[in-house]
């Protein structure tokens, strides 16, 4: 099983300093929640890693498959298997989701098999209407325009069929419980525990501890000022969610002052 | 899309300097018919009127002054450079029900001996002059007064190629009419003249696309004329492509009038020329009568695409709907003007407009112009305009999806244009758009 390997990470955005070295490795098979206050640099660590043009790696790597990601552009490390999940998925007007898809599906075999002609119609159509199936999406998603004019909850179940279809390594969701009601947190939810499995590690950027109902993590981090500060079990979250994040804050504070 | 207001920027001041003359005239028969006399008056009007330069206003954005007048030879029978197979393929699903090539001297029509005998007319203008001079009649210069504008009386004048179309009284043509004009010679001078009368309750699809080798480095010239008039309840479907090489100067005038309850739905297409400069007007002269305006342009390298669009709403109930689309690559320019006029007396009409533009390179500019002129109350008329580019965010949303940052874009320009597509009821001709669009994509890839 192959693992992201993530060393001494420094990323700074407009010339302001977002990440101070963070450490974290995921192997494929594992879920990783990341938690931490607004502000602390969760949502940078998932667009750095998926190579968002804004933000500058000034120190670190993200090694996966023998590959630094920082060696690669956002198709190549989609190629790799890496896959993020936005908090804000744009809209494509006029790009219907089953023809992005197929598109992007096409660009995974292609990058695979320079020599591949691409996934025949009936195929890709009958793949897509199972995990459309599978995510309980209504069949006309496919003919309606990428994110234009979807509800939160239409978005984020569409980010989770992409994943479906690209069948990623390693998945990044970016607070992926932002903006959702109860019954659409329980829906998103299911798609990403029916995705689970030995092949899939997953990275859980949240804010708070409710998703982690849903989507049961093996290991829990807790990020502060750009670093990870705290790792441990599942029961780290309820601790988070009982008592809050002073606690984490007074302690990584007192470590650091007394070095 | 990132949109941003539209600014109006004035470059260094353009030279304002007009062209001088061509080195050719009409050959006018003094034979006193109706044609005759309608170049002779048409010629008297070019001669009378200036070249237009920056400081008239539809040309402020369209600069002349370099057209190399005197070069320009009329068209002769040298046309060498034969006409691409692809543009004789059938761009409106079916089977064509008529064909026209004028391509220089050479004319070859065809139309169903069905359509021939319900008393349809779709032939070269020089024929249907000579043979249905009655229907002539009824159109030539009664949509388009030649002393309205330059370019327009130097085509009615000089006119020798051109399509008439009739269709009588209650007839539908179901299987689409296309004709094809083709120039190929070098320094050509090309004049063509279109006539489309649809007679009462009638119906028709007619595809027209003006076309010239791409490879050709000698400048070329066309100047054109429409006129057509859509009768009472008539329907008609119009799609007018232009694919002329970048080396061609391009003049259109075009109306289409309505009478009652009459429906036009107006395509265009463009991806061709050195320069167009291109007034199309629709005349909703007729209660309830409709015009839907849909146009698709793609400009690269110096191109310069100027369309001047005019919905007139003089009569009650009448709608308009008008949506151009565009692109532009390097160095390209592209202008539209458009205009809703609604007379005092075209109250519960409805007009809309709207203008989209997509500039791809730093080096190209679109400049879009909004207007409206309403004289009455009670009516409805909404427009916009927009200048934007490509949103990185939406290119990072899909490279992230493992598109190449080159595919990633050509796809958000193809879903920029597929409103535009939507419009057009004919899956060849949203084909050559689409091929039109990966081509230029490509062509961005590779350089």
């Amino acid at each position: 099983m192959a693992e992201l390997q993530i060393k001494d990470l420094c990323v700074s955005i407009e010339g302001k300093q977002i990440l101070n070295g963070v450490n974290l490795t995921v192997p494929q098979g594992e879920v990783h929640a990341i938690m931490g206050p607004n502000g602390t640099g969760k949502s940078t660590l998932a667009y750095t890693l998926m190579g968002h043009p804004a933000y500058t790696v000034t120190g670190g790597e993200a090694r996966y498959k023998g590959k630094n990601l920082f060696d690669l552009n956002p198709a190549e490390r989609s190629h790799l298997g890496i896959f993020l999940a936005f908090q804000y998925p744009v809209a494509i007007p006029g790009v219907t989701v089953a023809n992005f898809l197929r598109t992007a599906v096409n660009a995974h075999r292609k990058a695979a098999n320079p020599e591949d002609k691409g996934i025949p119609i009936p195929e890709f159509r009958k793949i897509l209407k199972e995990k459309m199936e599978m995510l309980k999406m209504d069949q006309n998603f496919a003919g309606r325009y990428l994110n234009d004019g979807f509800s939160g909850g239409e978005k984020k179940r569409t980010e989770v069929l992409q994943m479906a279809m690209l069948k990623p390594e390693i998945a990044i969701l970016d607070e992926t419980d932002s903006g959702l009601d109860i019954d659409a947190l329980k829906v998103v939810s299911e798609g990403v525990n029916m995705l689970r499995g030995s092949d899939l590690g997953v990275i859980v950027i949240t804010h708070y501890q409710r998703l982690l109902n849903y989507i049961k993590p093996d290991v829990v981090h807790i990020m502060m000022d750009g670093k990870i500060v705290e790792s441990g079990g599942p029961d780290l979250a309820l601790h988070l969610e009982e008592h809050g994040y002073e606690w984490v804050r007074e302690k990584y504070e007192n470590g650091v002052s007394s070095l | 899309m990132t949109e941003s207001p539209v600014i109006i920027r004035r470059s260094s001041a353009p030279q304002a300097q007009a062209p001088k003359e061509f080195n050719f005239k009409p050959d006018i028969i003094e034979d006193g018919s109706f044609y005759q006399m309608y170049r002779k008056q048409a010629w008297e009007y070019y001669q009378a009127l200036k070249f237009p330069t920056v400081k008239d206003d539809a040309w402020r954005w369209t600069d002349i002054s370099k057209l190399p007048v005197e070069s320009f030879k009329l068209e002769s029978d040298n046309h060498v450079v034969r006409i691409p197979d692809e543009l004789m393929e059938p761009v409106a699903d079916a089977t064509h029900g008529g064909e026209i090539l004028l391509d220089g001297e050479h004319r070859q029509v065809n139309l169903n001996p069905e359509l021939e005998s319900a008393g349809v007319v779709f032939t070269d203008l020089k024929d249907g002059l000579a043979r249905y001079p009655q229907i002539a009649e009824k159109i030539l210069g009664k949509v388009i007064d030649p002393k309205e504008e330059k370019f327009g009386a130097l085509a009615a004048a000089m006119a020798s190629s051109g399509v008439m179309l009739y269709v009588p009284k209650g007839v539908n043509v179901s299987t689409p009419l296309h004709s094809l004009l083709w120039m190929s010679g070098p320094y050509e001078a090309s004049f063509s003249h279109l006539l489309v009368y649809l007679d009462e309750g009638s119906s028709a699809t007619y595809v027209h696309e003006s076309s010239s080798p791409v490879e050709d480095a000698t400048p070329g010239f066309h100047s054109g004329i429409m006129e057509i008039f859509v009768g009472a309840g008539a329907h008609l479907r119009f799609v007018e492509l232009q694919s002329f090489g970048e080396n061609v100067w391009n003049f259109m005038h075009e109306r289409v009038k309505v009478d009652n309850g009459g429906e036009v739905e107006w395509i265009f297409g463009a991806l061709g020329s050195h320069l167009t400069k291109n007034f199309s007007e629709l005349d909703l002269i007729g209660k309830g009568s409709t015009g839907k305006m849909s146009g698709f342009y793609f400009s690269q390298h110096k191109q310069h695409l100027d369309y001047d669009t005019q919905q007139n709403h003089l009569a009650p109930n009448t709608t308009s709907d008008l949506l151009f689309k565009g692109a532009l690559l390097d160095e390209s320019r592209s202008v539209w003007q458009g205009m809703i006029y609604v007379a005092r007396n075209a109250t519960k009409s409805d007009g809309y407009q709207a203008n989209r533009n997509l500039v791809l390179s730093e080096g190209a500019r679109a400049d879009s112009i909004p207007g409206l002129e309403i004289l009455t109350d009670d009516v409805r008329c909404t427009h916009g305009a927009t200048v934007g580019k490509v949103d990185p965010e939406e290119l990072f949303y899909l490279e992230s999806r493992g598109l190449g940052s080159k595919d990633a874009e050509r796809m958000i320009v193809e879903g920029f244009f597929e409103p535009i597509m939507q419009r057009i009821p004919f899956e060849g001709v949203r084909k050559r758009f689409q091929q039109a669009i990966e081509q230029k994509m490509n062509e961005v890839v590779n350089s």
